[in-house]
This record gives C-alpha cells, sequence and structure tokens, in this order.
C-alpha cells in the first residue's frame, strides 16, 4: 500500500507537502470495488489510467505493460474524486482574521470580479480536504447581490494558474432576501419590497448589458458590461443564490427572460417547487443536508430528504456544504441523503457527476470512465459514512497526491510525546 | 378656572376649554379674546360662547390659587333618576337614582333623595355603571428618553443618573410617576371613551421602576385629578432606556433583581458602608406597596414569580398575552393577573409562499389569544383588564366584547374592570364601584355595557361629564302620527337605534323617508307616494312626546306639522347571540410539534437488539432490555415484561441516551451576560426555554439530555443548568435535579474581546495575561468574602466562587490553546480546586498529560477548526488522543444543529485516530455522564440506571443510523410513527388555521403581511440576539 506508505514518509512540515509532477507511468488499481459514480458499482474491479487520463475501468482489462504501477487495493473501494460547489476555499484563512478574508468585494453588482486570482494555493485548509477524498472546488465570491465569478480548481497546484480546471464557470446572484433580517436583504421598512426593488435593479442592469453588447463600438468601455459578455453567449451559467420559492421564481424568470443557463445554490425549499424546476431546466445546488428546517413546522429530516425529493422530480442537484474547512465533510452530507430516500449510488453521483454537470465540467471529470481525467480517491470502506471512511491514495489528473496535512502532522508529534500509537 | 357647559355635543371638553384652561393663569382680556377668536373660527354659535363667559369659574378651585376674577362657587349637585345602576359587579339597582356632589357619590340607590339643589336628569332606559379603573397605565408621563445608541458607543459599566443614586441604570426605584405627572387630555380622551376613569400610572421604565400613582382621567389641575401618590410599585425584566452594558440579558436583568434585593435588606441594616443610596432607600419604602411586575410572556410570569418566592413578594403580573398557554402554572403563581387585551391581527396568507412563513403556533395564538380571559375566569385566578398595549385605545371595548364573546362572563369583565384594579392598589374606598363616599366616577350607557349596540353615552369623571357620544340620548323611536297643515295626516314610525334612527311613512305601502337630529332640532324628509318625485320636507324641534315645526310640502308651499308621540314599538328579539367559537386544542409546549396530552411513562420491553451497554459486558447481541418505572430494570436474553409495551429491537440498536455536555438550545432573550468580565451570579436555569422546537429536534437525533451552558464571553459567565428532553414539561420540569451544579468559565479571545470590533478595547482583560488576574482577583475575593462575618453584604457573584472554592461548584471552561488552558489549571491548584472540565479544548492535545494529572476532562469538538486564529491548531485527532492518554473526553456540540447527529460526531474519532466503536460512542454518552457527575445514574445501560435509552436503526455510528425510538425516563419522547402523526396534524391544523385567516380577510377585518419570525438559535458566542435558525445568512 504504497498510499499509506507515502504519508507516514512525508510527514515533514505543511511547506513540504509538494504538489505532485504529471503522471509518467500507467497506474493499474486492481482488486478495487470501483463506484463509477453514475450509478455503477464493480466489485474486483480493476481501473487504469496513463497521462493522467482513464484508460480502462471493468474487470477484465487489458494486462498491465511492465512499466506501470500495479497496486492491488485488497478490496478497497475507488470513487470519483469529490467535488465541492459553492466554496470560499482559498479565498479565506481564518474567518474571524480580517487579514485573511478575501471572499467579499464591496459594491452590490461585480460581475468583472474573479475569484481565481485570489485563491490561494498554499492554504493549509486545501490539505484537509484532500484527504477526504475532495479533489476539486468551485471558489465563489460571496459579496454584494452579483458578486462576481467563480472558477473550478484541482487542489493540487503551486499558483492559481496551475490549479485552473475551468476558469471563470459562472456569474453568482445573490437574491436580497424577501424577508427581514438577512445578512443579504434589506431590514426594516418594507422589507420584501426593497429586496424586489433591487431584483430589478438587477434585472434593469442585464437588460442595458445586453444591449451594450449589441453595440461594437463605445466612446467608455463599461467593465461590468463586458463581463457579462460570456454569461449571454452562454459560455458561463448564472448561478442564483437563493432559498425561498417566490426567491427560486426570480431565478427562473431570469433564465426565462434572458435565455441562461441558470443553477440555484441553496434552494433550501427547492422541493416545495421540484416539478417546475425540472420542467424549467433548473438545475439546483442543495444547501447542506446538515441544517436545521428552515421552519419550525418542517418536517424534522426536511433538509435530510430534500435530496431524495429532487431526485425523484427528475432534478439535476448536487450537494453543497457551506465555508471551507466545513467542506471535507461533504462526502458525510451525501451519506445523510442516502439514509434519507437516496440510493448511496445516487447519493455519490449527488457530490460527484452531478456535481460536474452543473460546474460545465463532466466532459472532463465526475466519473470514473475512460477518456476522462483520472480524478480518483480510494477508501478502505464506504467513503460517505465517516466510521469507514478513510482515504488511503488520491489522484488528480493521475498525479497521486500527496494526503498528508498540518492536522496529521500535528497528531504525529503529540503521538510521540506520549508515546501512544 | 375651568370652563364648563352642558350643551356640548362633542367628545369630552372642546380643544376651546382645554385651551381656556391652560391659559387659566393669563390675563383675563388677553384669554376672553383668544377664546373668542378661537370660537369664530370654528364658527360656534355666539350663544355658545356667551355661555361659556358666563360659566368660566368653577366649584372645586382650590383655596391657594387666587381667582382671576369674579369667584364662581358651585357644588356641581346632581341627580340621574330613573336609571339601571350597576353599583358592582354583584349589585343590579332598577329604577335608581344616583346622586353626586362636588365629585363625589353622596347617595344610590332607588330611594335615594334627591337635594333641592341638583341638577336633575333623567335616565330612564339608561345603564349606570362605574367608570373602569386601568392598573397599567404611563397616562400623563413623557417617554422615556433612551440614550444615545449602545451599538457603536464605548461600553458603559456603571450608571449615567446623576445624584446619590445606585450603581445600576436599570434600577430606578428613585423615580415616583406623581413627581412627573402632567394632565395630557389628548391621552386621556380615548382613554374616557374606552371606560376609564382612573388610572394607575407609572413610568414604565427599567428593572425597577419607582413608585406609581393613581389619577383620574378628569381634565383637571394635578393637583386635584391624583388621588393616590404612591400606590404601587413597578418592575420588569426590561432594562428600558438604561444605557449601562449591564444587564444585557435576561438572566442578567433577573440576577439584578436578586442582588438588589439583598442589597436593600443590607442597606437598612448596614447602610453606613454604602454612604447614600437613594435608589436603595427608595427601594425599600416602596416595598410596602402592592409590588406590579410586568411580563412579556407566560415564562416570563413564572420567572417573575419565582424571584418574588425567593424573597417573600407576591407580584402582581402584568401579563404579556399567553399566559393561557401554560394556565396550571399560572394558577400556582397565586398572583393576580393584570392581562392586556392585545390579540394579535390575523395575517394575510392568501399567498401560499407567504403563508408558509407563519408558524403553526403563531396562528394558534392568533385563535386563542382572545381567550386568555375566559382561560383565566375558568381557572378562578383573580385578574384584571388593562388597555395598555392596544395600538389603539378606542379598540378597548370591542376588545373585551371579543373577550366575553370567547366566553369570558360579563360580570367577570366588569369586576376585572373596577372592583378588582382598585382592591389590588389598596383604593376600593375611593373608586371601583357607585358607593356614597366614593369619586363620582361612572358611565352612562344606552344598555348593558358590553353588549355591541350599546353605546356609552357619557363618562362622568370626578364629578366632570365627558360626553363620549350624544348621539341618541333622546331616544324617539316609535310612532308618530304626523299632522301637516295644510295637509294630510299619516303614520310615521320612527325605527333603527337610539343614536341613527330611520323613518318610513306607514301606508299601503312603507315608504321610506329621512330623519335627522342634532340636539333639540329634527329634520325630515317625507315621501307621500311611492316614487315620489319630491318629498315633503319638515323641519322643528322635539318636544317632550310631541314634535312641531313648519316646513314645505311637495309642491313648495309653505306648512305647519306636528308629530304626535302614539305608541313604542316592539323591539325585535334578537336571538343573535353568537356561539362561543370552537378553539384548536392547545399544545404542549406551544409548537406544532407539541404533545395534546403529555406522554406517560410506561414498563418497556425493549426485545431482541444489538444492546452497547457501555458497561463491561460491551455490545450484546439480540438482547432484551426492560424498562419499569423510568429506570433500566432487567437485561438479558428472552426476558419477559408482564404487561409492558414490547418494542421490537430486531435488527436495531440500542443505545444509551445522547448526552450534550455543551449545549445553548431552550434558552431565553440571551445566552452571554457578556457585560462583565465576571458574572458567576446568572443562571442559565433562570432562563430556560421549555417551546424551543430544538428540543423535539435533538430528541429525533437520539439526545436525552443536555447541558445549557452560558456563552463565552467572559472569563466567569453565568451558571449552567442541566436539562433532560422532556418535550411538553415546564422549565422546572426539564431540569435535573439533585445534580452538582456547574458553572462556566472562558478563556482567549472571545474573553479578551478580540473579534467584537474596535470599540471594545476598553473591558479588562484585553490578553491572555489578564485573564489570569481576573481569576486570581476573582477567587481571592470570594477567600476573603468566606472571612468576613455573618453581616457581611451578600454577594451572589461570590457566593457561586465559593461554593467552586469548597468544591460545591464546578466548572466547564471554553478553552482553545494550550497556554491558556495551563494557566487555568496553575490557578486552581494554588486555590486548591480542580477544574472539572474544558469544553471545546482544540489544543487539548498538546496538554493531555497535564490535563490528566490535574484530573480535568474534555468536552470537545470533532473536527473544527479555522474558524478564528485560536483555532489554527485544532486536530480531528485531538479527541482520540486525550482519550488515549486517559482523559475523560467527550464530545459536544455548541450547536442546535450538531447536536442532533452527535453520534455521527463521536464517529468521526474511529476514522481520526482510531478510536474503537465503543469507546467512540461512549464519547457521546458515558463519558458526557462522567463528566456531569451523572454517570450513577445515565450514560450506559446498567440495572438501575435512568431508562434514557436510543433505538436506532443501524450502527449508531453509521452515518445512516437513524433514532427509530428515543426514551427518557421510561417516557417515549420520540417516535418515527409519532412524529408522521404529528406532521399530518401540522398540515391539516395549519390548513384549518389558514382557512380561518382567509375567512377574516374576506370578512374585511385588517390583515397584515405574513412574515418570517425566526426562531433564535445560540451558539456561545452569540453576545445579545443569538442568531436566526434556518435560512443560511
Amino acid at each position: 500500500m504504497f498510499g499509506l506508505a507515502m504519508w507516514l514518509h512525508s510527514a515533514y512540515a505543511q511547506e513540504t507537502i509538494s504538489p505532485a509532477g504529471p503522471q509518467q507511468k500507467p497506474v493499474f488499481l486492481t482488486n478495487a470495488v470501483i463506484h463509477v459514480g453514475n450509478g455503477q458499482v464493480i466489485e474486483k474491479g480493476t481501473i487504469t489510467f496513463d497521462k493522467g487520463k482513464i484508460t480502462a475501468v471493468g474487470t477484465s482489462v487489458a494486462a498491465a505493460p511492465a512499466d506501470a504501477t500495479v497496486v492491488d487495493l485488497k478490496g478497497q473501494h475507488v470513487y470519483p474524486g469529490i467535488i465541492v460547489p459553492d466554496s470560499d476555499l482559498g479565498l479565506i484563512e481564518f474567518e474571524s482574521v480580517r487579514a485573511t478574508i478575501d471572499v467579499r468585494e464591496v459594491g452590490e453588482i461585480n460581475p468583472s470580479v474573479r475569484s481565481l486570482i485570489a485563491y490561494n494555493t498554499d492554504s493549509k485548509v486545501i490539505n484537509t480536504l484532500r484527504s477526504n477524498g475532495i479533489l476539486l472546488a468551485q471558489v465563489t465570491p460571496q459579496g454584494g447581490i452579483i458578486s462576481g465569478t467563480s472558477s473550478v480548481v484541482q487542489l493540487d497546484a503551486w499558483n492559481w494558474e496551475d490549479a485552473a480546471y475551468k476558469v471563470d464557470n459562472g456569474l453568482h446572484f445573490f437574491i436580497p432576501r424577501q424577508n427581514t433580517g438577512g445578512r443579504r436583504g434589506p431590514n426594516g421598512g418594507d422589507a420584501p419590497k426593497t429586496a424586489l426593488d433591487q431584483v430589478e435593479g438587477v434585472r434593469a442592469f442585464f437588460r442595458e448589458a445586453k444591449a451594450y453588447l449589441q453595440e461594437a463600438k463605445h466612446t467608455a468601455t463599461n467593465l461590468k458590461f463586458e463581463a457579462m459578455r460570456p454569461l449571454f453567449k452562454k459560455e458561463q451559467k448564472l448561478f442564483v443564490h437563493c432559498d425561498l420559492v417566490k426567491e427560486m421564481l426570480v431565478a427562473i424568470d431570469f433564465a426565462k427572460e434572458f435565455d441562461l443557463d441558470v443553477t440555484i445554490v441553496g434552494g433550501a425549499d427547492s422541493w416545495q417547487i421540484a416539478d417546475l424546476l425540472k420542467q424549467s431546466n433548473i438545475s439546483v445546488i442543495l444547501t447542506q443536508p446538515h441544517s436545521l428546517p428552515i421552519m419550525q413546522d418542517d418536517d424534522v429530516d426536511q433538509p435530510y430528504k430534500t435530496a431524495a425529493q429532487l431526485q425523484k422530480a427528475g432534478v439535476l442537484f448536487c450537494l453543497s456544504n457551506e465555508g471551507f474547512w466545513q467542506q471535507r465533510n461533504l462526502g458525510f452530507e451525501a451519506g445523510t441523503a442516502a439514509a434519507y430516500g437516496l440510493t448511496k449510488e445516487e447519493a455519490l453521483s449527488a457530490v460527484t457527476i452531478n456535481a460536474a454537470k452543473i460546474l460545465g465540467i463532466d466532459k472532463m471529470t465526475g466519473t470514473l470512465e475512460v477518456g476522462k481525467d483520472a480524478n480518483i480517491a480510494v477508501s478502505t470502506g464506504d467513503m460517505l459514512d465517516m466510521k469507514s471512511s478513510v482515504i488511503t491514495q488520491a489522484f488528480i489528473q493521475g498525479r497521486e497526491i500527496n494526503l498528508d496535512n498540518k492536522q496529521k502532522q500535528l497528531s504525529e508529534k503529540y503521538i510521540k510525546k506520549y508515546g501512544l500509537q | 378656572m375651568i370652563c364648563y357647559f352642558s350643551l356640548s355635543t362633542k367628545s369630552g371638553p372642546s380643544k376651546l376649554e382645554t385651551y381656556m384652561k391652560k391659559a387659566s393663569e393669563k390675563p383675563v382680556k388677553a384669554l376672553l379674546s383668544r377664546c373668542l377668536a378661537y370660537a369664530m373660527n370654528r364658527r360656534r354659535s355666539k350663544l355658545l360662547v356667551l355661555g361659556l363667559l358666563a360659566s368660566a369659574t368653577y366649584a372645586q378651585a382650590q383655596e391657594t390659587f387666587p381667582v382671576n376674577g369674579i369667584a364662581d362657587p358651585r357644588e356641581k349637585c346632581f341627580a340621574f333618576t330613573h336609571a339601571t345602576i350597576v353599583k358592582d359587579p354583584q349589585t343590579v339597582l332598577n329604577n335608581a337614582t344616583l346622586v353626586i356632589r362636588d365629585g363625589k357619590i353622596v347617595d344610590v340607590g332607588p330611594a335615594a333623595a334627591i337635594p333641592k339643589d341638583a341638577v336633575v336628569l333623567d335616565c330612564k332606559g339608561k345603564y349606570i355603571y362605574p367608570s373602569f379603573v386601568d392598573a397599567f397605565s404611563s397616562y400623563g408621563l413623557a417617554e422615556p428618553k433612551k440614550g444615545a445608541s449602545a451599538w457603536n458607543a464605548p461600553p458603559q459599566f456603571l450608571s449615567n443618573t446623576k445624584g446619590a443614586y445606585g450603581w445600576n441604570q436599570a434600577i430606578k426605584s428613585e423615580v415616583n410617576a406623581v413627581d412627573i405627572f402632567a394632565v395630557d387630555d389628548a391621552k386621556a380622551t380615548p382613554l374616557r371613551e374606552a371606560g376609564f376613569g382612573t388610572v394607575l400610572t407609572q413610568q414604565q421604565d427599567g428593572v425597577a421602576r419607582g413608585t406609581a400613582a393613581l389619577v383620574t382621567l378628569a381634565d383637571e389641575r394635578e393637583n386635584k385629578v391624583i388621588i393616590r401618590e404612591r400606590a404601587a410599585a413597578g418592575y420588569s425584566f426590561n432594562k428600558g432606556s438604561s444605557t449601562q452594558n449591564y444587564p444585557n440579558s435576561l438572566m442578567g436583568a433577573i440576577a439584578l433583581l436578586r442582588q438588589t434585593y439583598l442589597d436593600a435588606q443590607w442597606y437598612k441594616n448596614q447602610g453606613s458602608k454604602e454612604g447614600v443610596n437613594l435608589s436603595l432607600q427608595a427601594w425599600n419604602n416602596n416595598q410596602q406597596l402592592p409590588q406590579i411586575f410586568e411580563v412579556s410572556d407566560k415564562w416570563d410570569a413564572l420567572r417573575a414569580d419565582k424571584i418574588g418566592d425567593e424573597f417573600g413578594v407576591q407580584y402582581i403580573i402584568k401579563a404579556g398575552g399567553n399566559e393561557y398557554q401554560r394556565i396550571n402554572e399560572m394558577a400556582a403563581t397565586k398572583a393576580t393577573f393584570i392581562l392586556p387585551l392585545n390579540f394579535p391581527g390575523a395575517l394575510d396568507v392568501e399567498d401560499p409562499n407567504d403563508a408558509r412563513l407563519v408558524s403553526l403556533a403563531s396562528m394558534k395564538h392568533w385563535e386563542m389569544a382572545p381567550s386568555q380571559p375566559a382561560v383565566f375566569e375558568k381557572a378562578n385566578i383573580p385578574f384584571c383588564l388593562t388597555a395598555a398595549e392596544l395600538s389603539d385605545t378606542r379598540q378597548f371595548l370591542a376588545n373585551v366584547r371579543k373577550a366575553i364573546e370567547y366566553g369570558l362572563s360579563p360580570a367577570k369583565a366588569l369586576e376585572a374592570l373596577t372592583k378588582t384594579p382598585a382592591t389590588l392598589i389598596k383604593s376600593y374606598d375611593q373608586v371601583g364601584s357607585l358607593d356614597a363616599g366614593k369619586l363620582a366616577n361612572f358611565l352612562i350607557t344606552s344598555g348593558p355595557i358590553f353588549e355591541e349596540k350599546t353605546i356609552l353615552y357619557q363618562n362622568w369623571v370626578q364629578g366632570h361629564k365627558y360626553t363620549i357620544k350624544a348621539d341618541g340620548w333622546n331616544d324617539v323611536r316609535g310612532q308618530y302620527t304626523v299632522s301637516v297643515t295644510p295637509g294630510a295626516t299619516f303614520n310615521v314610525e320612527v325605527k333603527g337605534s337610539p343614536a341613527s334612527p330611520s323613518i318610513a311613512v306607514i301606508q299601503a305601502d312603507t315608504l321610506a323617508g329621512k330623519i335627522d337630529i342634532d340636539g333639540k332640532l329634527v329634520t325630515l324628509s317625507l315621501p307621500l307616494a311611492k316614487n315620489a318625485k319630491s318629498n315633503l320636507r319638515l323641519s322643528g324641534m322635539l318636544g317632550t312626546g310631541d314634535w312641531t315645526g313648519t316646513g314645505v310640502d311637495t309642491s313648495g308651499n309653505p306648512v305647519k306639522w306636528t308629530a304626535k308621540f302614539v305608541k313604542t314599538l316592539p323591539e325585535k328579539a334578537e336571538n343573535k347571540k353568537s356561539a362561543t367559537p370552537v378553539l384548536g386544542a392547545l399544545y404542549y409546549p406551544f409548537n406544532g410539534y407539541g404533545w395534546e396530552k403529555l406522554p406517560q411513562q410506561q414498563d418497556l420491553l425493549i426485545k431482541n437488539a444489538t444492546v452497547w451497554t457501555n458497561e463491561k459486558d460491551g455490545i450484546l447481541q439480540q438482547t432484551d432490555v426492560l424498562i419499569r418505572n423510568g429506570k433500566i430494570a432487567q437485561i438479558g436474553k428472552n426476558l419477559s415484561g408482564g404487561n409492558a409495551r414490547v418494542i421490537d429491537g430486531t435488527g436495531k440498536h440500542l443505545s444509551a441516551g445522547i448526552i450534550d455536555e455543551h449545549s445553548h438550545i431552550a434558552i431565553s432573550a440571551g445566552v452571554n451576560e457578556s457585560s462583565q468580565s465576571v458574572t458567576a451570579e446568572v443562571r442559565i436555569a433562570d432562563v430556560i426555554n421549555p417551546d424551543d422546537v430544538n428540543i423535539y429536534r435533538q430528541l429525533s437525533g437520539g439526545v436525552t439530555a443536555s447541558h445549557l451552558l452560558h456563552g463565552s464571553a467572559n472569563a466567569i459567565g453565568g451558571q449552567s443548568q442541566l436539562i433532560k428532553l422532556r418535550w411538553g414539561q415546564s422549565a422546572e420540569g426539564l431540569k435535573v435535579t439533585n445534580w452538582d451544579p456547574f458553572i462556566k468559565f472562558a478563556l482567549g479571545e472571545n474573553v479578551k474581546q478580540s473579534n467584537w470590533g474596535d470599540r471594545n478595547t476598553v473591558r479588562f482583560p484585553q490578553t491572555r495575561m489578564g485573564v489570569e488576574q481576573v481569576y486570581v482577583d476573582a477567587f481571592t475575593r470570594a477567600r476573603e468574602y468566606e472571612k468576613k462575618g455573618p453581616n457581611r453584604r451578600r454577594d451572589l457573584e461570590l457566593d457561586a466562587l465559593s461554593e467552586i472554592l469548597n468544591h460545591k461548584r464546578f466548572i466547564t471552561c471554553h478553552s482553545y490553546v494550550q497556554s491558556e488552558i495551563n494557566m487555568l489549571m496553575h490557578v486552581a491548584d494554588s486555590f486548591h480546586f480542580r477544574v472539572n472540565t474544558f469544553t471545546h479544548i482544540l489544543e487539548g492535545y498538546k496538554v493531555a498529560d497535564k490535563m490528566k494529572a490535574h484530573g480535568a476532562g474534555a468536552g470537545t469538538f470533532a473536527d473544527w477548526w479555522a474558524y478564528k486564529m485560536e483555532v489554527q491548531d485544532a486536530i480531528p485527532y485531538n479527541a482520540a488522543i486525550m482519550q488515549k492518554v486517559g482523559v475523560v473526553t467527550a464530545i459536544n456540540s455548541d450547536d442546535a444543529e450538531m447536536a442532533r447527529r452527535l453520534n455521527q460526531e463521536a464517529a468521526k474519532t474511529v476514522k481520526y485516530g482510531g478510536l474503537s466503536e465503543e469507546d467512540a460512542l461512549k464519547l457521546v454518552t458515558l463519558n458526557p455522564a462522567r463528566l456531569l457527575h451523572v454517570d450513577n445514574r445515565m450514560g450506559s445501560i446498567k440495572v438501575g440506571k435512568d431508562a434514557d435509552v436510543v433505538l436506532w436503526t443501524d450502527n449508531p455510528l453509521s452515518i445512516y443510523a437513524k433514532a427509530a425510538v428515543t426514551i427518557v425516563d421510561g417516557i417515549v419522547e420520540f417516535d418515527r410513527e409519532t412524529d408522521l402523526q404529528l406532521r399530518s396534524r401540522i398540515a391539516s391544523e395549519r390548513n384549518r388555521l389558514i382557512q380561518l385567516m382567509l375567512a377574516e380577510k374576506k370578512k374585511g377585518s385588517p390583515v397584515k403581511k405574513a412574515t418570517y419570525v425566526p426562531d433564535e438559535i445560540y451558539h456561545c458566542e452569540d453576545l445579545q440576539g443569538g442568531h436566526q435558525q434556518g435560512i443560511v445568512y
């Protein structure tokens, strides 16, 4: 088990955990339970990859060439790497320390603001996600109403250019709360009306931007309008952050009026309009199952079972997990969704291929299928259940990544101090 | 100089009268000219103005006040004859006379002699009632001014009140309403229109509010309307206009009250040490008065009563409006209540997405709130009614009627507005009934006062008439024969109500005409044929019985006319008495998931389960557990339980209930008293909120007990409380009794206010160095306090610290980094006590050996970190390392959401650190029981221990496990089937109430927009408001 050996041997300081170099030799992972990510499970299977791409998956694959690295996984489980959407990863190091926070820009409408260039590949948090099988993240700006543009990064990189997996994949629209008291919404007075006025302000901005882009020549360049071009060309998605039905109706309405590719982020009440979402072809990045119900009278397990309700209605959805350091638990959020109505493989899809589809990277990743990037996590047991989820190896684009992290190192230090085993 | 005239047709004295009174010290010439100018502007008749001038002085003038003009003494004797006089709620006198003189009642009764100098007013057909008394008012007192906004001001540690007053600005016992009272007729008018004649008025500001004055609502000089200078003393939990930081939580306000009772006692006996303290002096003086405590809800009512019990005070409780939800507990207070009638209005639930924002509990409250007085009557709890808190005082009578519609008896309503409040404030000798010698405060109405159609004509206060409604005083209804000359003679019928009569000509057809009455003037417009193009138009005077006047006929020719009274018309018997509305069931607690009937303890036999004993037997397969009388009675195979209810555990796992060592659920109005660095005197036990839905939600996650902690805003926080999740019980029922008491301490960034923004750099300590000194200082003071003699000032803060020194109270300390953990253990060692538990303790793994040596336990998070600087070295291996070193370790939540998945958080120690599954589960069951000193009765499945157990659908450490049944003390508090029933009950009950609200809207009642009212939940860092749950903000 060279993966395990690897992190024990590399227990140096966090600063010396280097990104891996490109895959040099073909890798054969044999005798594994392979969870493809699309629902299929292959017992005693083999997965092979070379030059960063998956080359074969199945029970009978071509024999390994002489130079290949062959690992007998002895019944361990192989999964597509987990993808975390709507993440603050690399944009915040300590939530209470302003100097380490790069997630909220000033101003209400900032479409030209881009998260990618602030993504800190040296964040100590990143490695704690990788060691739980999370290999990709959609790094998302959070301020104002139009907060800016997110990018998808892979979590083993020297700098943000290396990290970029899909650049500027979506624009983010935080719908002002139509009820009082929200961080993102107006307070006091006629809050619902103010919120709706703000939405209309965004609509007006969209209309003007669209008109502006019809004309090639302008006396003055408007960077905000320019930044809207990929959205209207459908090279970018619109991620609309909202939870209540009336807010989601706004999102649907925007999709229609501007002919946009819209995903709802949050969607706490999406179960109430699942059919409408399906019919409108709106996907959902669902708020984490590990939440309290939003209303006192809601079913106590409503957040746990919303995923199953969306699945049943045929809505394309994936799961989210608020924040950044917390996101190492995204797999367990999926486990909970499985406890409350999804099959385990559907739950896995909800943090892999569905996320890839929603983020626009499903051609590259999300399942363990031939031709896709070898973004792979190996676990001793069920990866979605914390009691059996120990990640022993992981690969990003075929590169075996170092699963060490600062926390393992601190643990080792004190295990030594106390002479524990 | 008071302007008085009897023909006023407006409500109460006119502006003109008021103006004249207010101007009474001004030179008479100027005054008169202004009066005239005013009157002419108002286009009043000259006659009226002249009348006014003639009567511009008055009998009740004070002897010390000089008269400007010619003295006009009058005795103002009136006799009201032939009335139905409701002397008091028990005594109704028919055809009786009320005689008043000089503002007081002289005689009342059927045989009352009418003095010769009395002006007689015939009140035939009318009712006379004592005017109402409101025992809770701030009439005539200016709104207290709130100081500069607190949020951006630096902290204020002491009172800003100038003078020899106490340390805390919220203790305003020195304020006397009588000193600051000023007659305010604009405010008095609506109260008089609502039937009130006397109010107990107090500045409703602060925790101790000083004294209230009893005043009438007459528009007279203050000297005359104040009838009791100090009639009561007032209290609340609300610090009001105080800008001082302490208290900034409900528990802080409670602690402040307690300490002030003790301080006042001490001041009385040892006052010299304190110097002059006018607040405490006043507090002591006020004690002999009736003590009125204003609360905002049912739990606060119980909290207030409990404080009263501690100090031998029986408060009169001014209620919040939802006390009916816990009427047995209200009865047990033995208090008299002052009930507001602020019934919530219907919400606009037309839009289903808006309707979703409204909780069932708030809809049920809307439905049931008007029943509150009836519920109190039925429970035999004495109460008064108050107009306080109505946004429109004029709605008061309508709301009394509504309360009557919901079951309150009219006699009780009258008592609650007269005798009870008067007696309560020891003034029944002056007001509250119509007995000779009392103030001439009475109402004249057209019928029984609480009937819908009854008109309140006049409210007399201290012998002054205030006309509420003049129309209808003369009831002209009946049959008349109209003779027009020249012209015909025909019959008319005058019907309708006395105040707005209608008229019809009776011929072959009944022809509706028009009648207008203005004082004694009458105008008629009568059709004489069907579809007549023009009417007979008559104008005249109302006589007694016959009317006469002139007019024009349909052709425009002048006529004379008379109308002769023939007979009264039979009243249509109206049997429209609306039935008392049928209300939905009460829930315990008052929440969608509440019980209609509390579940009972049962004998239970759980068969054939995998039993995680947490004892040396380990995990037993296919085992039965018998529960009797709330205890675990037997563990074994093939048990028989007699009549015990059998729960099939096949394929399921049974574990001890989860105990959350660090929780902030079920707490009202603030988890932190964050104003001072040491607040050992505040107690979570005072502020438990049994209505919190998170109790139920946690039961659904297998939690059976929660240790409710004060927050982490200060080095020495408040006293904590262990509760069992007995859903539906009151606060007292939730508490675990016979339990070693604990207290919350805290270290690090919160305590030194690192993340509180730039203004919070004043409070000591600002560094970890200072934190140590806070402890050394506090415990040094406590040691010295112990040595003081019996006459020492009792200090609740030092009492709690002294308990720690004497190993009678135990510490659970919020902590993160190793240096501070080490420090506190050193402080404890030097004062010879032990730190019982370090909670959070994210760097515990760095000092686990020291903790073991000291004997401290740990309650930590499974994997939290990076949320602030001091958790940068937090690791998920922490629990496993501490456990392996030999520290008693628990995993805790500090979070209402995570608490219901604590089993999963425990499971993370299998992943991070490789604990065995058995040991992992102990982190949330047996180990917290040990930390809380209750492992002799909780935390494992052992014969004799409390039957707090959970039946899981799967291995309890698995993400796929659900709590199928949660049992507390042998009571099934949660099971999946019952949960499904509750959900469908919520759905149908919501629908029923939404339909009722829609019907209310359709009827045209005003409705308010439905908006989201989030529940409050707390983490230990939440300073004041807590944060909102549900939608992630």
